[in-house]
């Protein structure tokens, strides 16, 4: 059996972010992903992000993917699999991982160090004909039109009025599709409100305390009755209209992908601030698990930018749990907490902070 | 309303961002519609002249020395927000120029007459490109010559686009 000191399950930015730097460190390394592509979120983000110039604010996410993507190429010591999936982790320290398109060949390998940054899976809504063809996810809607090229219908409602709603919307309209309105339950806009101005400037309607109550279609779906809400998220009646879509994409929140990390045993928290059940960690990204190390969206909610950061946490001090030292050790882990601080250092960032205090061990 | 409400601004939050009467009178000058404290910072890190000053905190609010700006737009397409333009109210007797980001296909072709937008997106006028600036990063930057009236109402532009009927 193929022996590893680190294995890093997830080729997003906190994995791609954990693998390189723990290169760095001299780590004989092996990245899973399951996707055709490494990259992860970043490969269906054609908008630029945010964030410090520092950590490729201004820079668009898919090219983010390409810097590391070209940055590994250099290093020898990182192994990658691509269209693998990592399906158990187990008492004898084995990795289980199906490999190849249909998940045909098991493989068994043994890390002394497992990194997990497998992300977010997106939260469904329940309402009305929500099985119809036609109702997507943000996320499915993005790789078909921004990876595969793929227009996913012609007129679309957006349900969520977080960034990931408002960005999708965006790149919707850059399709040439029509969005017709961006709904959203709560009072106000949840994500950026730049992004917001920037798609109203673009003649698209956002109604907050709005929902989506019915969507009527025989074999697709044909309309859609969205209905305002009141305080307590009961539809107001008679305030009810329907919108002539094709499209329902829903952007209702995502929740960590920590299936591995219950399987393996680590200790595990329900904590609201980060969207679901996250693994307890110090402030190294170690789980309560000594070979067990988490970054990016399985350990909270949050942005690509943070995902990097806590990568470069995990995959420092995963390496130096080893004994593998990077020779500016102290330095960077002091570097990498001060970048995570500053960018949680804002209104937004507030209930990431306060769940993260929960979270640790 | 408010712009966090539906993401138009209201007149009192534009207010805070406009650059001073004077300033607009003697140079063009960029205006800022950033009213979020958000963790970022390209428009301070781009601009070659420190008009955008340096942040103490990422998450601060863009602020502008009118002074140091000269109006040359290149924070524009640096701004992942496109929450960035530039005015020039003496283009002539009674037009402003106003440059504004663009990613949308297809490109307007210098010239050419194209529907100018409110920050709601409702054609208040046809507009004349007078220039179209492609960049590195794929935001381009339009140029675009309006009646000065509404030179603090234009602020995106639509183009018809005859082949696919959109
Ligand atoms: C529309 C949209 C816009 C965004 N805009 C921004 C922005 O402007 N700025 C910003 O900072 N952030 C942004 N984000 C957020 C950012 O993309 C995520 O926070 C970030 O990608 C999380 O990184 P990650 O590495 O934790 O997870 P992901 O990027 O989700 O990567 C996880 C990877 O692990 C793989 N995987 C999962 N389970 C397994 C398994 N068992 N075996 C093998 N592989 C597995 C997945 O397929 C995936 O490739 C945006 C997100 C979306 C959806
Ligand atoms: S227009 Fe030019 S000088 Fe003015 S803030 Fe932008 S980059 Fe700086
Ligand atoms: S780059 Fe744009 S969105 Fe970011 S702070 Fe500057 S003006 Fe605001």
């Amino acid at each position: 059996m193929k022996e590893y000191d680190i294995i890093v399950v997830g080729g997003g930015p906190a994995g791609l972010a954990a693998a390189t730097t723990a290169a760095k460190c001299n780590a004989n390394i092996l990245l899973v992903d399951d996707g055709l592509q490494l990259g992860g979120q970043l490969i269906k983000q054609t908008h630029k992000f945010f964030g410090s110039t520092e950590q490729f604010a201004g820079i668009r996410g898919i090219d983010i993917a390409h810097n590391f993507i070209d940055e590994i190429s250099h290093l020898s010591n990182i192994e990658i699999l691509t269209q693998s999936t990592a399906t158990g982790f187990f008492e004898d320290g084995v990795l289980t991982i199906l490999e190849g398109y249909n998940g045909n060949r098991l493989s068994k390998v043994k890390p002394r160090r497992l990194i997990i940054a497998t992300g977010a899976s997106e939260n469904m809504l329940s309402f009305i004909n929500n099985d119809l063809p036609g109702v997507y996810g943000a996320g499915a809607v993005q790789t078909l039109m921004n990876v595969y090229g793929v227009i996913p219908g012609r007129a679309v409602l957006m349900v969520g009025a977080g960034n990931i709603g408002l960005i999708v919307s965006y790149q919707l309209l850059q399709a040439g599709i029509e969005v017709k309105a961006i709904v959203e339950a709560l009072p106000c806009i949840g994500g950026y409100w730049v992004h917001a101005s920037k798609i109203r400037r673009l003649g698209i309607p956002i109604y907050t305390r709005c929902t989506l109550k019915e969507v009527k279609g025989k074999e697709e779906v044909e309309s859609v009755t969205i209905c305002n809400i009141d305080d307590k998220f009961n539809f107001i009646p008679g305030s009810e209209r329907e919108l002539s879509v094709d499209t329902i994409c829903l952007a209702v929140g995502l929740s960590p992908l920590a299936e591995l990390l219950w399987q393996a045993g680590c200790e595990m928290a329900y904590i609201p601030e980060l969207c679901g059940y996250v693994a307890k960690r110090d402030e190294n990204m170690k789980t309560s698990l000594d070979h067990i190390y988490i970054a990016g969206d399985v350990a909270g909610i949050e942005e690509a930018s943070s995902a990097m950061v806590e990568g470069q946490i995990a995959g420092l001090n995963a390496a130096a749990s080893l004994g593998l030292y990077h020779e500016k050790y102290r330095e960077l882990n002091l570097a990498f907490h001060r970048q995570l601080l500053q960018l949680r250092h804002n209104e937004v960032s507030e209930s990431i902070t306060r769940g993260i205090k929960k979270a640790t061990l | 309303m408010s712009v966090a409400l539906n993401g138009v601004p209201t007149k009192e939050e534009l207010k805070r961002v406009t650059p001073p009467e004077e300033v607009l009178a003697k140079k063009p000058v960029v205006m800022v519609e950033c009213f979020q404290n958000i963790p970022c910072d390209p428009c301070a890190a781009n601009c070659p002249f420190g008009a955008i000053l340096p942040f103490a905190d990422i998450n601060d609010l863009p602020l502008v020395d009118y002074e140091k700006c000269t109006g040359c737009g290149i924070c524009i397409a640096s701004c992942p927000g496109l929450a960035i333009f530039v005015l020039d109210m003496n283009y002539s007797a009674r037009e402003a120029l106003i440059k504004v980001p663009y990613e949308m296909m297809p490109l307007p072709k210098k010239g050419q007459m194209v529907s100018g937008l409110d920050r709601q997106g409702c054609k208040v006028a046809e507009v004349m490109v007078q220039k179209v600036t492609r960049t590195k990063n794929k935001t381009s930057i339009i140029s675009i010559v309006v009646p000065k009236e509404l030179a603090q109402i234009i602020r995106n532009i639509r183009v018809e686009d005859a082949v696919n009927g959109r």
